[in-house]
């Protein structure tokens, strides 16, 4: 019996208080017209980009493509007279893509990364098929500075660290200087 | 000219119901958007108040489909059957002193059947449907209309003993001083719960229960037959607001203005209320329903008409 009441009192006051929110401000983002604020790491539209001296980042490593759990990313590997390894071609197939990001984190060089754009209609599936000539930005993406080659690697034989050509010198990590 | 005032008068009425329905898919969906902090159907034509037209198109443009398997002529005949009913309902609605179709002397038990004869339209079209999600709708709105009309009814005989008439009019002409929502208070509550049920209105809506039973008895139905149902609750959900307005709410009467704006109003703050109770309240489980039915909502009704009962014999030998 005290339950009964006890329950009904309960929903009375819900029925109260949803009649509260008549006064509330509605949340709808009228979303054509009104954009939504996107966060910097939103996983949108994937792009390549380019290290701070202008050159391409991807090494064609494959990781990605092997990251990818759909299967969407295709690439082949080619190699620059200099010995670098560059993708031939760079293929994403964004109607398959689930925009998860597992291939910007299994990026060594920070070349593939998501972006906060996600509109990206198209009228046919075909031109959902961006190459790398779509993909390739100009700049360095989310990180600025930073350019594989030049960071310290690890020591070899013959080779101490930071000695090798276009190799930056290790940051010293006991120097509070910036 | 008896005669032309009537036919203008049905004209009227069933425009007015059919286009109030149609309207109150569009209202109702804003107005819920208000309560949720959202804004609701906002994009087709100034407020959105196109959209019902835009619906309406879409319905009628579906492929009127009769599953192979279905009972064809009662698949058929089940949408027709509440949209009749209920607008059979409508004609002893008293809206003003000379505006209703017909005053019976027995309107209130009139209007009580047309409403059961409604729960042969969900009950057949679950039959009919050969499907085993609306049978279940079907079976769970058997049981849940059978038990509720029990004391929906119970619930309006102490307006009818305090009136001593059946007639709509006598029990809104009854209610001159003293609305029947201030003496009979358990009576409006349990009629206002017993006509959610009734109407299968979102609280009670177990017959359809989109959550378990994908859309209940009208699973299998599509287009026009499809817009028949919808039409047929919303038929419903006006007709117990304008019922509640005539039994508790003093019907037409009111001061300054005219019976023909007051009934309108009331019967508009009766659905933002029932569509109130849809955005606030969850849907209570199978079983409670029937034991909220059974355990608490008949012995209230019971109570209340032995109260009523007594007083009224009271009152009647002279009170003090």
């Amino acid at each position: 019996m005290r339950d009964l009441f006890v329950s009904l009192w309960s929903q009375l006051e819900t029925i109260w208080r949803v009649l509260g929110h008549t006064f509330s401000k509605a949340e709808t983002i009228q979303y054509p017209e009104q954009k939504p604020y996107l966060a910097p790491r939103y996983r949108g539209r994937i792009v390549l980009t380019k290290d701070p001296d202008g050159e391409e980042r991807c090494v064609a490593c494959n990781l990605c493509a092997v990251a990818c759990p759909v299967g969407c990313i295709a690439l082949q590997q080619g190699v620059r007279e200099d010995g670098r390894w560059y993708p031939e071609f760079f293929r994403i197939n964004f109607s398959r893509c689930i925009l998860c990001g597992m291939c910007e984190e299994a990026c060594p060089t920070y070349a593939i990364q998501l972006t906060p754009d996600f509109e990206m209609c198209e009228y046919e599936r075909t031109s959902l098929v961006y190459e790398k000539e779509h993909l390739m930005i100009d700049g360095p993406g989310k990180y600025h500075d930073y350019n594989f080659y030049r960071v310290a690697g690890l020591e070899v034989a013959g080779k101490k660290k930071g000695e090798a050509e276009n190799e930056a010198a290790p940051v010293d990590v006991r120097s509070l200087m910036p | 000219m008896a005669e032309l005032k009537i036919i203008g008068l049905l004209l009227l009425l069933l425009g007015g119901a059919v286009g109030g329905a149609a309207v109150m898919t569009w209202f109702e969906r804003r107005v819920l958007g208000i309560w949720q902090d959202r804004l609701g159907p906002n994009r087709v034509g100034p407020f959105g108040i196109v959209l019902v037209a835009a619906d309406m198109l879409k319905l009628l443009g579906k492929h009127d489909w009769v599953p192979p398997f279905a009972d064809r002529p009662v698949f058929i005949f089940a949408p027709t059957a509440i949209v009749v009913a209920m607008l059979l309902g409508f004609a002893v609605v008293p809206y003003a002193p000379n505006v209703m179709v017909i005053d019976m002397n027995i309107g209130l038990l009139f209007f009580l059947g047309m409403t059961s004869i409604a729960v042969y339209s969900v009950l057949l079209g679950g039959l009919a449907s050969h499907n085993k999600y609306s049978l279940l709708g079907g079976l769970r709105s058997a049981a849940q209309m059978v038990s509720y009309e029990v004391f929906m009814g119970l619930s309006l005989m102490g307006v009818v003993m305090l009136t001593g008439s059946f007639s709509l009019i006598d029990i809104v002409l009854a209610q001159e001083d003293l609305w029947f929502a201030v003496t009979q208070p358990l009576g409006l509550f349990v009629f206002v719960i017993a006509g959610l049920a009734e109407s299968h209105r979102l609280p009670f809506d177990l017959p359809e229960a989109e959550h378990e039973l994908t859309a209940g008895f009208h699973t299998e139905y599509g287009g026009m037959k499809f817009a028949m149902f919808m039409l047929g609750e919303y038929l419903g959900l006006i007709l117990i607001s304008c019922m509640i307005t005539t039994l508790f709410l003093g019907g037409w009467q009111g001061p300054w203005l005219p019976p023909l704006v007051w009934f309108p109003i009331k019967t508009l703050a009766v659905i933002l209320f029932f569509i109130l109770l849809r955005a606030a309240i969850p849907r209570p489980r199978y079983d409670q329903l029937m034991s909220l039915g059974w355990k608490v909502m008949l012995p209230i009704t019971l109570i209340n008409l032995v109260v009523t009962g007594g007083v009224a014999l009271w009152l009647s030998e002279g009170g003090f």
